[in-house]
């Protein structure tokens, strides 16, 4: 059964719609309200404020700590500075992706790392002959997150700090009132947004002094329906739905490599050896099977297939995430999956991420995707396009 | 003037400037000149009073097409709609009755004056989702000519008229109900609340000289449902930003693609030269030259004022002086220092977060039109009112709100003469706060600024004639294939070279383009340089 997070007591409050989900062994809203738009816009609009809690969180402390981590993630860790955060990926030792997060470098010699499973066997296993210390921080740490265009005038109102200093992707200690925080510039939405990271009993003073600054600014609470159509404006992938964990993979056919998921730009080859570093270093000469792709379905086909029926276009107001077939241009043969997607309602676009074979992958390319109408399956159009779909600029102002 | 145009739009409303990026995206050489200093004609923000940004005309969008946010990458320009989420009619000392996105509540809601209407109110929707879907192929195309002998127009209202009967014959039967007949009559066929029926019934006379039991009203009810803010059938959205959010990003596109826009132009006569549109003239005298003229601003306007009768075939020029223009509405926008709570003490505003209608009952609806029809405005009007910084933050300072109110009836012609609209507007506005009042105390107390539209600023500030608001009024006789004059539905027009491009063309009024995307695309496809 699943376990409350430390802002329970006001979520399960505020959850009038009781849509909830299971995430990481916590209880997760889904909507507060009955539909999750109003939410979604607040996000892209105005600000939404959304318990991230049970993303699992490690601290890595000691004097080898950034050499350590450089060993098990894809990117060269010491070369990150003071106060920055990075978004990275690590492996097994055949190169194949095992989870990605970010790492942030808090001090010197102390770092914290998120992942989306379970990761503390994995940095254990490796700590052996590094002056480290590995702290499972997930239960110890409370997180909001909070995105949107204005979450930088509330966040201004509340904290001690000049955010105008925070840089995207960086990282700082602050105080919110008597509250001691760390504030990061990052989010899973592709929009301005900050997390808050709190020890978890004074969680629920962080939620309450939040939702007190936000209110000139229509902060709304959020939950995971409307984030998971901003991640895929935001073309961000996510594990066990885009990629496989290779360690949960049966067969070797549903393991990915960096490359293959988009995340080959986080991979550092040219340093000392790291997790997989050979077998990266292999196919980043001999080119990759597969590629991560963004599609825009042609919406005028799509129409058509309504219309052939007498009726109006429908789309799902939700993110969906249950892989269908890519063609080939053709429509012949199948030649990848796409793994997710939703209605952009701000972009007036069908989006979708694939994975499709590389010689597939060039921006333009025309594929073909299926699309089930009235019950029965046909496919559209879906034009291979750049991500982010979506890329404000005010997310790096 | 050195440079000549390949085209060149007069007005930059947001249909011109549709028409303006179409073109320049072809990669023609395109002017944009605009009277006002900023762009958006009925579609635009002002801040009026320091701090507010009013939608100072149109304040909610349905009908922008989908299909023009792709083609010129609007989003990325900075358009954003977000959909209203409630659909309030507070009564005095009552709670009202809100409509909301959950389907669930709203029966609730509804079954408190009708248990019957309660569980009617689902299949209504569906019932006119379904004739919305069959309209809306119309909008997106030219309109058919019934009376053309062009065998492609022929052809196309046959089109038309088989897909009406393929979908049956009470279909087809309902269908010409709602052609007929008046939106107050519509709805007594399906509902027995008045609660219920007089806010639905209101959708039927925006912008039209006429009241809810006036027949062809129901036809325009519709619209209501055409709302596409997703490509499916929706409802209604406020743009972030304010209306003139819009044009401020169709704008950026066409510059985008080139198109070159002046504000501060106004246009005092179109340059005829042996029956062919050549150039125009400013208002300052400048002199610009291209291949067409393109005109953005409503038929009155461009044939009777910047045309001229002496350029015009004499049955030509009295059709468009038959046109109907007849403003009917008014507008007034308030800075508050609250928010009203319109009969529900809830701090959330959830049931403020979409538009709130006060048209308590059809009678109320009757009685404000019938002091319209003898020349007055009315003392206790029908208002849609909307609190757009409920939602979108950007439109107020934090903590403030903007609430802007929708009034009819402000029939153009008073009785004592429309000039005298100006003696008469903060009396008008006093009856529009006063309303509020009674459906929302403490409103007064509330009020920081406001700011009083009349038809008369309408016309005079906005270039409305008469001050309508859609360019003409939306009714029956001048839709499709009338609109503006029967056989000028195709945006061109008797002078050569000369088009339009505005709400005063197939399909009409309201912030959707269509009528600039349809313009461009019959320009284009002509190609003429
Ligand atoms: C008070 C009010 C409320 C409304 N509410 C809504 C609503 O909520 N939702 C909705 O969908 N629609 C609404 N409408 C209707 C909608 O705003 C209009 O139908 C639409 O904006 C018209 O766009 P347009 O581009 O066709 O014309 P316009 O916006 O009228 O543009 C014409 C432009 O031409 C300019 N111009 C005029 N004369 C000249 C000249 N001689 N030289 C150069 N430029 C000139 C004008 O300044 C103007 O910018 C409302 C309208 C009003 C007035």
């Amino acid at each position: 059964m699943p376990r409350p997070t430390p802002f329970h007591k006001r979520t399960s409050e505020l959850c009038t719609s009781m849509l909830w989900k299971e995430w990481a062994g916590y209880y997760a809203v889904r909507s507060f309200d009955t539909c999750h738009e109003p939410e979604y816009y607040a996000f892209r609009h105005s600000a939404g404020l959304i318990d991230v809690t049970p993303l699992y969180k490690y601290e890595v402390y000691g004097p080898d700590a950034a050499r350590f981590l450089s060993r098990i993630v894809v990117r060269n860790i010491e070369k990150l500075k003071v106060g920055r955060v990075t978004y990275c990926c690590w492996c097994d030792g055949n190169g194949k992706i095992i989870d990605d997060g970010t790492v942030s470098r808090l001090d010197d010699d102390y770092f914290r790392l998120t992942a989306a499973l379970p990761t503390y066997y994995w940095l254990k296993r490796f700590q052996s002959g590094y002056d480290v210390t590995v702290e499972d921080s997930s239960e110890r740490l409370a997180v909001l997150s909070l995105q949107g265009p204005y979450s930088r005038d509330i966040l201004d109102s509340a904290v001690d700090a000049d955010l105008r200093q925070l840089k995207f992707f960086g990282v700082l200690r602050t105080k919110l009132g008597s509250i001691d925080a760390w504030v990061s510039r990052t989010g899973y939405t592709g929009d301005l947004g900050y997390e808050i990271w709190v020890e978890r009993d004074q969680a629920l003073k962080l939620w309450d002094s939040l939702i007190e600054a936000g209110r000139p600014y229509q902060l709304m609470p959020c939950g995971l329906d409307a984030m998971d159509v901003t991640r895929v404006e935001a073309g961000f992938i996510l594990n066990g739905v885009d990629y496989y964990s290779a360690p949960t993979c049966i067969i070797e056919a549903r393991k990915s490599t960096p490359y293959e998921v988009g995340l080959g730009w986080t991979v550092n080859l040219k340093r000392g050896p790291f997790n997989g570093h050979k077998a990266l270093r292999e196919e980043k000469q001999n080119g990759s099977r597969w590629a991560l792709v963004g599609l825009v379905l042609d919406w005028d086909e799509y129409e058509a297939l309504f219309e052939a029926h007498g009726l109006p276009p429908h789309v799902n107001s939700a993110a969906w995430r249950t892989a269908v077939p890519v063609y080939d241009p053709d429509g012949e043969v199948q030649i990848g999956q796409a793994t997710s997607g939703a209605w952009s309602p701000l972009l007036k676009k069908n989006l979708a991420l694939a994975s499709v074979y590389s010689e597939y992958s060039a921006a333009g390319t025309e594929l073909q995707m299926e699309v089930t109408v009235e019950f029965s399956r046909r496919t559209v159009t879906a034009v291979v396009t750049e991500t982010p779909f979506f890329n404000p600029e005010r997310k790096r102002a | 003037m050195g440079i000549k145009y390949d085209d060149i739009i007069i007005g930059g409303g947001h249909n011109g400037l549709t028409c303006a990026a179409y073109l320049a995206r072809a990669g023609r050489k395109v002017l944009v000149l605009e009277k006002r200093h900023v762009l958006g004609g009925a579609a635009v923000t002002e801040e009026v009073f320091p701090g507010f940004k009013f939608s100072v005309c149109s304040y909610v969008v349905s009908l922008f097409r989908p299909h023009i946010i792709r083609d010129l990458d609007l989003a990325r320009f900075g358009m954003q709609i977000i959909p209203l989420e409630t659909a309030h009619s507070p009564l005095p000392g009552d709670k009202g009755l809100c409509r909301w996105s959950d389907a669930d509540k709203t029966r609730e809601e509804i079954s408190r004056f009708s248990q019957c209407d309660a569980e009617l109110y689902p299949q209504f929707g569906v019932e006119m989702g379904r004739m919305a879907h069959f309209v809306k192929e119309i909008i997106d195309s030219p309109a058919p000519d019934p009376a053309s002998l062009n065998p492609l127009e022929i052809l196309k209202t046959l089109k038309l008229g088989r897909r009406l009967l393929s979908r049956g014959r009470d279909f087809a039967w309902l269908h010409s109900k709602l052609l007929t007949m008046s939106s107050a009559d519509f709805l007594d066929m399906w509902f027995e609340s008045d609660v219920l029926k007089a806010p639905m019934s209101v959708s039927g006379i925006i912008g039209t000289y006429l009241g809810v039991r006036s027949p062809g009203t129901a036809y325009v009810l519709l619209h209501h449902y055409m709302g596409e803010i997703d490509g499916a059938f929706r409802s209604w959205g406020f743009s972030k930003g304010g209306t003139g959010q819009i044009s401020v990003a169709i704008a950026d596109a066409a510059r985008h693609f080139g198109a070159e826009i002046k504000t501060s132009a106004g246009v005092f006569n179109i340059i005829v030269r042996n029956g062919k549109a050549c150039g125009v003239a400013l208002e300052n005298g400048d002199e610009y030259y291209g291949s067409n003229i393109i005109s953005g601003v409503d038929p009155h306007r461009t044939f009777i004022k910047l045309v001229g009768e002496e350029h015009l075939d004499s049955s030509f020029v009295s059709q468009i002086k038959r046109y109907k223009f007849r403003g009917s509405s008014g507008k007034v926008n308030f800075a508050v220092d609250r928010v009203p709570h319109f009969g529900r003490p809830d701090p959330s505003y959830k049931h403020l977060r979409g538009d709130i209608a006060i048209s308590p009952s059809i009678e109320y609806l009757e009685r404000a039109y019938d002091q319209a029809k003898y020349g007055e405005f009315s003392r206790r009007p029908y208002l849609n009112i909307v609190i757009p910084s409920l939602v979108d933050p950007t439109v107020a300072p934090p903590g403030k709100h903007v609430v802007s109110a929708f009034v009819q009836y402000a029939p153009y012609k008073i009785k004592e003469g429309a000039e005298h609209w100006p003696d008469k507007r903060e009396e008008f506005g006093d009856a529009v706060t006063d309303t509020i009042e009674e459906f929302s105390p403490g409103f007064k107390e509330s009020i920081l600024y406001r700011q009083v539209l009349t038809p008369w600023d309408l016309e005079h500030e906005f270039g409305l004639t008469e001050g309508n608001i859609f360019h003409g009024e939306l009714s029956l006789e001048q839709l499709l294939f009338l609109r503006p004059a029967p056989g000028w539905a195709h945006y061109k027009t008797p002078v050569k070279r000369l088009w339009m491009c505005a709400s005063g063309t197939h399909p009409g009024g309201g912030v959707m383009g269509a009528p600039g995307y349809l313009a461009a695309t019959s320009i284009l496809k002509e190609g003429l340089l």
